[in-house]
């Protein structure tokens, strides 16, 4: 395929539901690509000889290598070059920022659209899957060594299944009653289906990792306890991000008042939407108001969308669509879906009538100079204050640290947020002898795919370390 | 899955389980929760461990029958199994020697008195239980707290047992008498919680109350669980579930577990009905 060509050929679009039959359903927004569609867009890859795409990869795929592939419908093939480098493609192809990672360094983006590297990515992972040809990678022989993973999010499932390869013999210890993390209770089923995080969750059993639920390290048992009697070798704490933070405003413990964590896990974990098959319920309510504006808020706001009471949700964000951190994608779907921005208000009393919300006040905001997150500062309005009816309210101001596991392991830093602190971020190792630590529980809230990227680094870090004891 | 090894209906309504979960036993401490999960479509649904026994690896649960998953759980027999059981939960009751505690336990608050009466008893305490209950047959464990207390005393709405009252009359009277009371623990209804923290607010003893509000994970996650004591939004999972009573803002807990009493109901409702057609079809 000649470089001109492929200039030429648009990115493919991807086939989705209709934003009508979309927006109260729960079955996955995006098709993917067909096997056609996927040819074609790969042909688009330039196979650049130094290529950028790949240094915009967290987990550093062989993005070139697997497109290049796949372009020839060698489709299985792509998807085991993927996993050579990211255990987790099905997921990542969905949930990744592309356009902040990859797709933003690719060369053909200069100019036109850049190459559509997370729905090839998709592609791959989804066809390997759905034609049954998973098959598990050559394990190193037995090291004989055992290591505990806190916590079945992503980073810990990655360094699981990279810990697995090496010979390791692994166990996830997750405190929910699914493992998963927040590809489970988090990302909702319209933009994850959870049979692909359950698919994952097969193919490490199939590696031989150990996955028990219903494990509260730092309750039922330390991270000493696990390193003496139970034998383990080494520790990788990737417990994610914990308590959500809230407004700090009046009102805020109104009935309706929820925070995006408990909104989202009602539903994705605990299917409050099939209430009362389900047994945990969620209120019908209304009018929603998401408060924030990323991925959390998008993800909780397309959710309360879909229930079958809504009539309308409303994004409620202080800054404009510039500073929103929410991808694109998200909000172009949420547009599509029906969902009412409001840009530069910002949330200062949550009204309510007999203990449940009716509304929210708010200020409308300007923006002023760059703040230290590099965003455009808001600044409040006098005399700006008005009503926003609403019968519930979802906070989607991000989250704090989990607190349990540094409670009770006194030898473990962490900084004045409660966040792991490494004493070498290059192999995620802490204070702890034998404990590492990644994912959002070290870095604050952030991306699977950052997760992803520190479950590699400390796997690798976790190896050399056991290997040398 | 775990485990029911044994069964006991102590009153109506009111079971006692001893559930088979033997990591969970080993570090269970008084005050502490876990959450249970009964089947795959169940709630996750929190229980104070009322007791616990390491060597045998076994926890004794109580619940009272009156929403969708207790009674489902009332149906549940010896030798049946639990779907999830995750803990131990919450953090422990601060236990030391006081001087003269007194616990007071409301109704089904009783249970979760029992463990954390037995261990500052054994700290040294002079243990004052105050038991109460509408009436005598619903008194839980009145043998099983005269072994952990030094002292018990009773108080039912009717009068059908000790004093004729609340529990909170029973204080006031130990208080009036010039009774010293160094330190109270208040288990049961919010209302009764609230009562008996207002009741030592003025004398200054401290009191510390148990929450129970709504909580879906109960690890530290979702936030569900927020209670404001003092001017600050803390959580019952993780940094309760017992607090300063007299910092707790009580109406506002009260309103909130109000959220979901609709659907709590057209839950039992829909439940009650496969309950009863189970009946007549002879399968319960």
């Amino acid at each position: 395929m000649s470089a001109s060509k492929g200039k030429k050929i648009p990115r493919q679009p991807v086939p989705e539901q209709s934003a009508k039959a979309r927006s109260k359903s729960f079955d996955e927004v995006s098709y993917g690509y067909t096997p056609t569609m996927a040819m074609l867009e790969a042909t688009r890859c330039l196979q650049c000889k130094k290529p950028k795409c790949v240094m915009g990869c967290p987990v550093h795929v062989a993005i070139p290598e697997f497109i290049k592939l796949v372009a020839a419908g060698e489709f299985i093939a792509a998807a085991r070059k993927i996993k050579e480098t990211n255990s987790l493609p099905a997921v990542t192809g969905r949930v990744c920022p592309q356009e902040d990672q990859c797709e933003k360094y690719c060369v053909l983006g200069l100019k036109n659209e850049p190459v559509a590297i997370g729905q090839l990515e998709r592609f791959a992972a989804d066809y390997e899957r759905r034609e049954g040809k998973i098959e598990i990678p050559e394990l190193a022989p037995s090291t004989g060594k055992k290591i505990a993973i806190i916590g079945a999010g992503p980073a810990g499932l990655t360094a699981a299944g990279d810990l697995a390869k090496l010979g390791h013999e692994v166990v996830i210890f997750e405190a929910l009653h699914k493992a998963g993390g927040v590809l489970f209770y988090g990302i909702p089923q319209f933009r994850l289906p959870k049979e692909i995080v359950d698919a994952e969750l097969e193919y490490l059993k199939l590696m031989g990792v150990e996955i028990k639920v219903n494990y509260v390290i730092g309750k039922i048992k330390s991270l000493d306890e696990l390193m003496t009697d139970e034998g383990f070798d080494a520790v990788f704490v990737s417990t994610g991000s914990g308590l959500p933070y809230f407004l700090g405003i009046p009102g805020e413990n109104l009935n309706g008042v929820y925070s995006a964590n408990e909104f989202l896990t009602r539903v994705n974990l605990m299917h409050a939407w099939e209430f009362p098959v389900f047994d945990t319920p969620l209120h019908a309510h209304k009018t929603i108001a998401v408060i924030g504006g990323g991925n959390t808020a998008l993800d909780a706001a397309r959710t309360a969308l879909r229930l079958p009471s809504t009539e309308k949700v409303m994004i409620v964000y202080r800054r404009s669509p510039d500073e929103m951190s929410a991808r694109d994608e998200e909000i172009k779907h949420g547009k599509e879906e029906g969902l009412e921005f409001r840009y530069l208000e910002n949330p200062v009393r949550i009204l309510g009538a007999d203990g449940w919300v009716t509304g929210v006040e708010c200020q409308k905001m300007k923006l002023g100079e760059p703040d230290s997150s590099g965003r455009k500062k808001p600044i409040p309005i006098e005399g700006s204050e008005f009503e926003l009816e609403a019968d519930a309210v979802v906070i989607a101001l991000g989250s704090g640290t989990n607190p349990l596991i540094a409670q009770n392991t006194e030898d473990l830093k962490t900084d004045s947020r409660g966040r792991i602190k490494l004493s070498d971020a290059d192999i995620q190792k802490t204070s702890k002898k034998g404990v590492f630590a990644g994912g959002d529980i070290v870095t604050g809230a952030a991306t699977v795919i950052s997760a992803m990227g520190a479950g590699k680094k400390a796997a690798l870090g976790i190896h050399d370390y056991v290997m040398s004891q | 899955m775990f485990e029911i090894i044994d069964k006991q209906r102590l009153a109506a309504g009111v079971f006692r389980y001893v559930v088979q979960a033997p990591e969970i036993a080993k570090k269970a401490k008084a005050g502490q929760f876990v959450i249970l999960r009964l089947n795959e479509h169940g709630e996750r649904f929190p229980i104070t461990i009322a007791d616990w026994d390491s060597g045998q690896g076994t926890l004794t649960l109580f619940v009272q029958a009156i929403g969708k998953t207790s009674i489902e759980m009332s149906l549940l027999h010896g030798g049946d199994s639990i779907l999830d059981l995750v803990g131990p939960l919450g953090l422990a009751t601060e236990i030391e020697n006081f001087g003269t505690v007194a616990l007071v336990g409301g109704g089904f608050g009783i249970a979760a008195i029992h463990p954390i009466a037995r261990e500052l008893t054994q700290a040294g305490n002079k243990t004052i239980s105050i038991m109460g209950s509408r009436n005598r047959d619903l008194l839980l464990m009145q043998d099983e707290m005269k072994k952990v207390s030094s002292e018990v005393r009773v108080a039912t709405d009717d009068g059908s047992l000790g004093t004729e009252g609340l529990v909170t009359d029973v204080l006031n009277d130990m208080i009036d008498k010039g009774e010293i009371i160094d330190r109270v623990i208040a288990i049961g209804p919010l209302v009764m919680m609230k009562a008996v923290s207002e009741l030592t607010r003025p004398l200054k003893i401290q009191t510390r109350v148990s929450l129970n509000p709504i909580m879906v994970d109960g690890t530290g996650m979702c936030g569900a669980c927020r209670v404001t004591v003092g001017s600050e939004m803390k959580f019952a999972c993780v940094d309760g579930p017992e607090f300063d009573g007299h910092r707790v803002d009580f109406d506002g807990l009260i309103n909130r577990l109000k959220t979901y009493r609709p659907e709590e109901k057209k839950s039992l409702d829909q439940f009650s009905q496969v309950v009863d057609d189970e009946c007549r079809l002879g399968n319960l």
